[in-house]
């Protein structure tokens, strides 16, 4: 199971958000015509199985709002849906919503009508957008563009974590206050571990998905990856965070490169980037170079390859304190100094489980 | 000096939503920035106070607080009028 990281562009589509409308369908038959409208046999199956696979699902349907949120309750299938657009706009307006909504580039949504008319429009408007019509929907979950190359625990639970995104979205454009306030507000927790066999699938996802806040764009095979875990001469850490609202799932990787016991190097280190607004890149590099300097490391250094993208990750890195250290290869270095133990914020909790160095270091928590 | 630091007060509470900075806070140590609005804070800089900031310049020095972001532009404003 090897993956080369594509150029973006390259990639084949993928699917991220399949936009149904309501009427002849999602159901059979016109809910403002009084029909009494039931779901097409393989609909409820389809939801299901598109949503394990970390699909969302969304709706852009001309309707009544309320009676027609009311009867997918009554179907019990509205809890799949995420910012359902009903109402008496174009839909390419509604699917230009969504795509803000839940921060989707348009070339990852699928829209599904069973009218012609209603599918030219989007295709006329927001070409990106593939259109399917419902007459095929029976077959959408065995087409290439509905596979993802990872189906991982985190896909099962994507759903839940943009439901959780937004309602702190919701919060977050209502909240009169300071910035820390806020993210004091949420209660965040963060926990760091070692990787176990169970996350490498993760890992390699995070490798691929994530292009702005990856400090090298390395990418590694499961192989490699399990080797760093069984081996002594790599850390691999996983983060994961959790606020009030929920889990935002396994959200970024740091891989150190600990043969030399004198000398640690960050060789990759990457955040999703749900959480970027979060200061999880700063708090994570923090937490790095406070367990070093408490092994005896002399010096912490990071690699950086520049691309095109990932500017946002220099600045991160520089902003925490790390300076300019001359070139090794193709990376740049980058050096943070370990002369003071650094303050944590106080907007997070960090449960760090045992960096389990090869110097033998005992295991650490910090509250 | 002062007159500058008022300036980056009120550049910083369009990303903090706070008016009270004192000269000293550490902004990043407090949670206000983080690395997403750390690059919208390098480029409002460079909209208001007319300096272009490069990578060499992003030292965690420069930007830690009110008063070392008003040190930065004044420092950069002086430069680049020495070298025009």
């Amino acid at each position: 199971m090897t993956h080369v990281q594509d150029p973006v562009g390259s990639l084949s589509r993928q699917i991220k958000c399949v936009i149904w409308d309501l009427d002849n369908t999602l159901w059979q038959g016109i809910l403002l015509e009084g029909d009494d409208v039931r779901p097409f046999p393989h609909i409820p199956k389809l939801l299901r199985e598109l949503d394990e696979r970390g699909i969302l699902h969304s709706i852009a349907s001309k309707n009544e709002r309320e009676p027609a949120l009311e009867r997918l309750r009554s179907l019990g299938l509205e809890e799949y849906f995420l910012v359902p657009q009903i109402g008496w706009q174009p839909k390419s307006q509604s699917i230009s919503r969504i795509a803000e909504a839940l921060n989707l580039g348009v070339e990852s949504l699928a829209f599904v009508d069973d009218q012609a008319f209603e599918r030219d429009e989007v295709t006329f408007s927001v070409p990106q957008v593939a259109c399917y019509a419902a007459e095929d929907s029976a077959a959408l979950a065995e087409l290439p563009e509905f596979m993802p190359r990872f189906v991982t625990d985190d896909s099962a639970r994507r759903r839940s974590m943009y439901q959780a995104d937004l309602a702190r979205q919701a919060v977050e454009a209502d909240f009169e206050g300071p910035k820390d306030a806020f993210l004091a507000s949420l209660g965040m927790r963060m926990t760091i571990s070692p990787a176990t066999e169970d996350d490498l699938q993760r890992v390699e996802e995070l490798t691929v998905r994530t292009n702005q806040l990856n400090a090298t764009g390395y990418t590694y095979s499961y192989e490699t990856l399990r080797g760093f875990i069984r081996g002594g001469d790599h850390q691999l850490l996983v983060v994961e965070l959790e606020d009030r609202y929920g889990s935002y799932g396994k959200v970024g990787i740091a891989l150190i490169d600990v043969r030399d016991g004198r000398r640690w190097l960050l060789k990759l280190l990457l955040m999703s980037c749900r959480v970027a607004s979060r200061g999880v890149g700063n708090v994570l590099l923090g937490h790095i170079a406070n367990q070093a300097r408490d092994r005896g490391v002399a010096r912490l250094c990071a690699e950086f390859i520049k691309t095109d993208r990932n500017h946002l990750m220099y600045v991160t890195y520089r902003l925490a304190g790390f300076r300019e250290a001359g070139q090794a290869g193709e990376a740049q270095l980058l050096e943070m100094p370990l002369d003071r133990r650094l303050d944590m914020p106080g907007y997070v909790e960090v449960v760090a489980s045992g960096l389990s160095s090869s110097a033998g270091s005992q295991e650490v928590c910090h509250g | 000096m002062m007159a500058n630091a008022d300036r980056v007060r009120h550049v910083l509470s369009k990303l903090t939503r706070t008016e009270g900075l004192a000269n000293d806070d550490d902004i990043f140590g407090r949670g206000f920035l983080n690395s997403l609005n750390a690059v919208q804070l390098i480029s409002l800089i460079e909209s208001e106070f007319g300096v272009r900031v490069e990578d060499a310049d992003l030292d965690i020095t420069n930007f830690r607080s009110v008063v070392a972001i008003a040190g930065f532009v004044a420092q950069k404003t002086g430069a680049e009028e020495r070298t025009s």
